[in-house]
């Protein structure tokens, strides 16, 4: 399949089951929103080294809010329930709690309930406050710059980790660029979430290592500078690979993800170096879903 | 289906009656011969329901009291789902421990409506005694979830033991309002009574005015608080002044206590 000068390999992208949440976090203006949605999702790339992986989902209007300010909606995904809720209550401790004028809400109705504020009312020292509205509780926890207002629970859901596709290009800066275009079109997909710096990752891993104590190495059949010394999956005019990895709450999710990331980096097209759309497949060794590049893009 | 209703016979009755049999939950599946052979305790002996009131209708989970007066004590007592529907006044101890449904009343209610309390809304037209949403004597938790919403005033005591859930009064309250709350909220648009909040431990008394503090709360200073117009925003749904746009406000005084107890309550004033 070629569409527009771009070769679509007939290959699929591996992924793995998670464990996923959403959380909203309010305050004065975006701006304020934004920094602590910015630090609750730091430093988790890939659960590899992080302990979860996390992302900005997108930006709320104040009349999407539950307390009608402006707002921002994260997500965090983990492999397993236990770990997930403790990344998040040990994220919005640090990051959310502490963030000026910032309020927790939750972003999944539904699913097993996990704490969001339940315990980080314990802050409050017992002058905090249990509100119930709606039919939720909430926490009010007095801080420093008036009151910390926070959800007690969020709800955790079944989700799906590690779809991505593989951009190669001519040279850096049009792998970069074609993949910064994929991104923009991504992020107006609801649930999903692209959790590397800017969504885009330029070392993407192989499964295992020569190294023992290594789960996962770098993915050396894509590395360009390899190309003579390896069993190379690139062809001579390559130059450069990125990788974008998208989380989401179901394979459909990722699925339109993908569709629309790929048809962004094919609009730029061969005329802007961009060669081929390839997967991380791992011969079936990662995870049980499969998204078939050829398929997602018919 | 049309709902069943009881029209009361003599108006008033010559005794108190009570109606705590005739709550939905208990009479579904009924046949009307079987509701009117049902025996109420009316003063110092029992008397079958068709002695008391004509009964029409058949849908048991829409109950209508006609002709009601104050001499019907514990309608909806342990109400569980459905709606009952009071056209009149209503006696002591209405919605006592109901969990559920919904209570309606177009006059006054007597004293410990929505007494221990589990969950439901009720809502009164006219005015409310003593002790609404209290404990029972001797009790320590009083209403533990729903809500009632008074569009008149409130007596005494209103939210006396309050565990959880939500008192909303459009018009005034008498003296001891919120008095020894353990949590929940009771919001006021009129006046309170002195000694508002009267040995509260935790909870909220929301006050469009600023009422005669007792010496154990503290002033707080003025704030603006995030969770108020969540709080507004949840009372939407309700036939209500409480669900006008236009109530809603975020910046109040704070004011802790009550300090002789344990002083996690507040009372906020509207500002």
């Amino acid at each position: 399949m070629i569409i527009n000068g771009v070769t679509i390999d007939p290959t699929f992208a591996e992924a793995f089951p998670m464990k996923a949440t959403r959380a909203i976090i309010t305050a004065q203006n975006e701006k304020w929103a934004m920094i602590s949605a910015q630090a609750m999702t730091g430093f988790a790339t890939s659960v590899i080294a992080c302990g979860c992986e996390a992302g900005i989902e997108r930006v709320l209007s104040p009349d999407e809010t539950p307390d009608g300010r402006p707002g921002v909606a994260i997500m965090i995904y983990a492999m397993g329930g236990k770990g997930l809720a403790k990344q998040l209550e040990t994220r919005a401790g640090q990051c959310v709690l502490t963030s000026p004028t910032s309020a927790l809400f939750a972003g999944i109705e539904g699913g097993k309930p996990i704490p969001l504020g339940k315990n980080l009312r314990f802050f409050g020292d017992g002058f905090q406050i249990a509100k119930k509205i709606g039919g939720k509780r909430y926490w009010r926890v007095p801080v420093m710059d008036g009151e910390f207002l926070t959800e007690a629970t969020t709800g955790m859901v079944d989700a799906v980790g590690g779809g991505n596709f593989l951009v190669l290009a001519e040279s850096q800066p049009q792998a970069l660029a074609a993949c910064e275009a994929a991104i923009e079109a991504m992020k107006k997909i609801p649930n999903v979430i692209m959790p590397f710096p800017g969504g885009v990752v330029r070392s993407g891993s192989k499964v295992g290592s020569k190294y023992k104590a290594l789960s996962a190495s770098t993915n050396d059949a894509f590395c360009p500078t390899l190309k003579g010394v390896t069993k190379t999956d690139l062809s001579p005019e390559i130059e450069s690979v990125m990788e974008i990895v998208i989380d989401g709450l179901s394979k459909e999710d990722i699925d339109k993800a993908m569709r629309v990331g790929i048809q962004a980096v094919c609009d730029l097209g061969a005329a802007n170096g961009i060669k081929r759309i390839s997967a991380g497949n791992y011969g079936g060794k990662l995870g049980p879903f499969h998204f078939h590049l050829q398929e997602i893009m018919a | 289906m049309t709902s069943l209703t009881f029209t009361l016979i003599e108006t008033p009755p010559a005794q108190r009656i009570d109606m705590s049999p005739l709550v939905c939950h208990k009479l579904a599946g009924l046949s009307l011969d079987q509701i009117a052979a049902i025996e109420l305790q009316c003063g110092k002996q029992k008397l079958r329901v068709d002695q008391l009131f004509h009964i029409t209708g058949s849908n048991a989970d829409d109950i209508s009291i006609v002709g009601s007066t104050g001499k019907l004590d514990f309608i909806g007592k342990e109400l569980a789902s459905g709606c009952i529907s009071v056209q009149g006044e209503a006696g002591a101890y209405l919605g006592m421990q109901m969990k559920g449904g919904t209570i309606n009343v177009i006059g006054d209610v007597g004293f410990y409506a929505g007494c221990e309390m589990k969950n439901g809304l009720i809502q009164i037209e006219g005015d409310a005694g003593d002790f609404l949403g209290s404990a029972l004597p001797g009790n320590k938790q009083g209403m533990k979830g729903g809500t009632i919403l008074v569009k008149g005033n409130v007596g005494q005591r209103c939210g006396d033991h309050l565990r959880r859930g939500q008192i909303l009064v459009e018009g005034n309250a008498g003296d001891y309002c919120g008095s020894r709350m353990v949590a929940g909220t009771i919001a006021v648009m009129g006046q309170v009574g002195r000694y508002a909040g009267y040995a509260m431990r935790r909870g909220t008394l929301l006050l469009w005015n600023q009422p005669q503090l007792p010496a154990t709360f503290n002033d707080c200073g003025s704030h603006t608080l995030a969770f108020l117009p969540m709080l507004f925003a949840s009372f939407k749904s309700l036939n209500s002044r409480f669900a006008d746009k236009g109530i809603a406000f975020n910046r109040v005084r704070r004011f802790g206590g009550d300090m002789a107890e344990a002083g996690r309550g507040e009372i906020l004033v509207k500002l």
